[in-house]
């Protein structure tokens, strides 16, 4: 049983072909790098892994589930967890609120219209437990508009882990970082727990290689190698696609 | 926060003395409409302020719920059928106008709420069997609750403040929810709020429908305050003054719409009576609101209040910039 499925998936916007039969079989507890150049359709195929775009046609499926048109939203409650890119988060609220909100989004609380969230010493205490892993609860009631690139970075990863995902996507979690930060969120990646399935989008292949199992290369929406960490390095079609032989 | 209670309290004392220390009626009615205008404001402020959704429809759900306590008691139904058939009225309407409005977001939003509003409008304009057209409906008496009339200037103010420290203290408990921050959030970050697991659309819609009911309840008040009826109070003007006390006030505060309705009702009625061009100045603060305080004149006093207090303690500044102290979420 795969943990996460992709069978034959196709996508277009127009004429353009973003997703060409991409099939991926990621195990469970597997840490998957998924890599290509720029306009790889890297970040389009996390957006038909989470539904928030529809494919034209293939499957996706967690844990055997056929979730393909299942709602975003839903896909969340079975599971499924990710960072963004370009960094979403909530501005104008806290640390703390940002990571309440994750926390809030899974519970049937969420609903509810009178009591007061401040008040939740539940939602309060697992809140400042997801940022105490991502080293931020020192600093859980400044405002989010007030913390660094970096920080803001760590924010995503905790609000994905406050949910506690089955599977985790990360997309390019190490996009415009210092090296030590880089460094500091390797880290943190490393000590997710491997009940945890984790697939990350890297546009810089040696940041990310050493937390790889198994790493898959897309080009121009085609997966063109997949294979462990030491056979994609060494097949010469990598080489290829990043340096354009 | 024990500072904020004693605050509370004063007002709510200052607001029952009101009358007592302004004692002529005109002005006592003057204070009536604000409060009522206010709950329409708190309404609007839910789905403007919180949930980010511009309606420039509102007032057509206050407007249906005014007509239909106004038919309904002309037809000779008592003012406890009238009061909870308009509410549901109101309700309903709101349901209508949120399933349709809810498939768009920003400026399409506004514009369906805007030929909503002016359907109902012309519903009210050219619909004369039901709605007396051009001519209103005149409502012959107020309710008296608990056998108390509410005819006098007094009483009537009385009953209106005891409506709009529900609504308020309800958009208190409401903002202060988990279901208020799902709201602000999908204000903030719709895609990510959908990605955690949060069903946008529908809190969109019962965010609406908390609206709709502040809604008609300030219709059901408008119409027993006016005791009349008729097609200008569901006109887009009356949206666009909802829409410019909010924003005036301070979307996404508590007592901002509160302020705004205050401005409003104010200069359309006291400045009026010395300025015939008081729309003029109207159009006026309201620029000098936007280009001094865009975030509207609460939260920009609050702000300047801040500034002065800050530059008259430059000691304590270095203490205050490395810790900042949370904006109070009101």
């Amino acid at each position: 049983m795969s943990a996460l499925a992709v069978q034959n998936l196709c996508k277009s916007f127009g004429g353009l072909r973003v997703t060409t039969n991409v099939n991926l079989a990621v195990e469970p507890g597997e840490r998957r790098l998924i890599i290509g150049p720029n306009g790889a359709g890297k970040t389009t195929l996390f957006n038909l892994i989470t539904g928030e775009i529809a494919p034209d046609s293939g499957a996706v499926l967690l844990f055997d589930r056929d979730i393909t048109r299942t709602a975003t939203r839903k896909r969340a409650h079975l599971g499924m967890a990710r960072t963004y890119q370009i960094i979403t988060l909530f501005p104008r609220d806290t640390i703390l609120h940002n990571a309440m909100l994750a926390l809030l989004g899974l519970s049937p609380l969420r609903w509810n219209a009178w009591l007061t969230l401040a008040s939740q010493h539940d939602v309060l205490k697992r809140a400042r437990e997801s940022l105490k892993r991502v080293g931020l609860d020192h600093m859980a009631d400044r405002a989010l508009a007030e913390t660094s690139y970096g920080e803001k970075r760590r924010v995503e990863i905790a609000m994905a882990l406050a949910q506690e995902p089955r599977v985790l996507l990360l997309d390019e979690p190490f996009a415009g970082l210092s090296i030590d930060e880089r460094r500091d969120v390797r880290e943190l990646l490393k000590a997710i727990p491997r009940d945890v399935t984790v697939v990350m989008i890297e546009h810089d292949m040696d940041t990310a290689l050493d937390l790889a199992d198994r790493i898959t290369l897309l080009h121009f929406g085609e997966v063109v190698v997949e294979g462990t960490r030491a056979e994609v390095v060494a097949d010469p079609r990598t080489r290829e696609v990043y340096l354009g032989e | 926060m024990n500072l904020r209670l004693v605050a509370v309290a004063f007002a709510v004392v200052a607001l029952v003395a009101l009358p007592y220390i302004i004692i002529e009626p005109y002005y006592v009615n003057i204070a009536s409409q604000i409060l009522l205008y206010a709950v329409f404001a708190l309404g609007l402020n839910i789905l403007v302020g919180y949930g980010g959704l511009v309606s420039l429809g509102h007032a057509g759900l206050s407007g249906v719920t005014a007509y239909a306590v106004a038919y309904l008691l002309a037809a000779g139904y008592g003012h406890t059928v009238a009061i909870a058939a308009g509410l549901a009225a109101g309700l309903i309407v709101t349901a209508g106008f949120a399933a349709l409005a809810l498939r768009a977001s920003g400026i399409s939003f506004i514009m369906i709420t805007l030929a909503l509003g002016e359907i109902i409008w012309g519903l009210a304009y050219r619909w004369i069997s039901i709605t007396n057209g051009d001519n209103g409906i005149t409502v012959n008496a107020r309710p008296a609750p608990f056998g108390l009339p509410l005819t006098s200037a007094v009483s009537f103010y009385n009953a209106t403040l005891i409506v709009f420290l529900f609504a308020i203290a309800g958009c208190a408990v409401f903002v202060n929810s988990p279901f208020g921050a799902a709201l602000a959030g999908t204000r903030d970050q719709p895609r990510r709020m959908n990605a955690l697991g949060f069903h946008v659309w529908m809190i969109r819609f019962w965010a609406f429908m908390l609206s709709g009911l502040l809604s008609a309840i300030s219709g059901v008040l408008f119409v027993y305050y006016n005791q009349f009826i008729s097609p200008q109070a569901l006109a887009l003007t009356a949206s666009a003054e909802g829409l410019l006390m909010v924003i005036s006030g301070g979307a996404a505060t508590l007592l901002g719409p509160v302020v705004g309705a205050a401005l409003v009702v104010i200069v359309k009625n006291v400045v009026s009576a010395y300025i015939s061009r008081w729309n003029f100045m109207l159009g006026a603060i309201f620029v000098a609101i936007v280009v001094l305080m865009p975030e509207g004149l609460v939260p920009g006093t609050v702000r300047l209040v801040r500034a002065a207090w800050r530059s008259a303690h430059r000691h304590k500044s270095a203490r205050t910039a490395a810790a900042p102290v949370a904006e109070p979420k009101p």
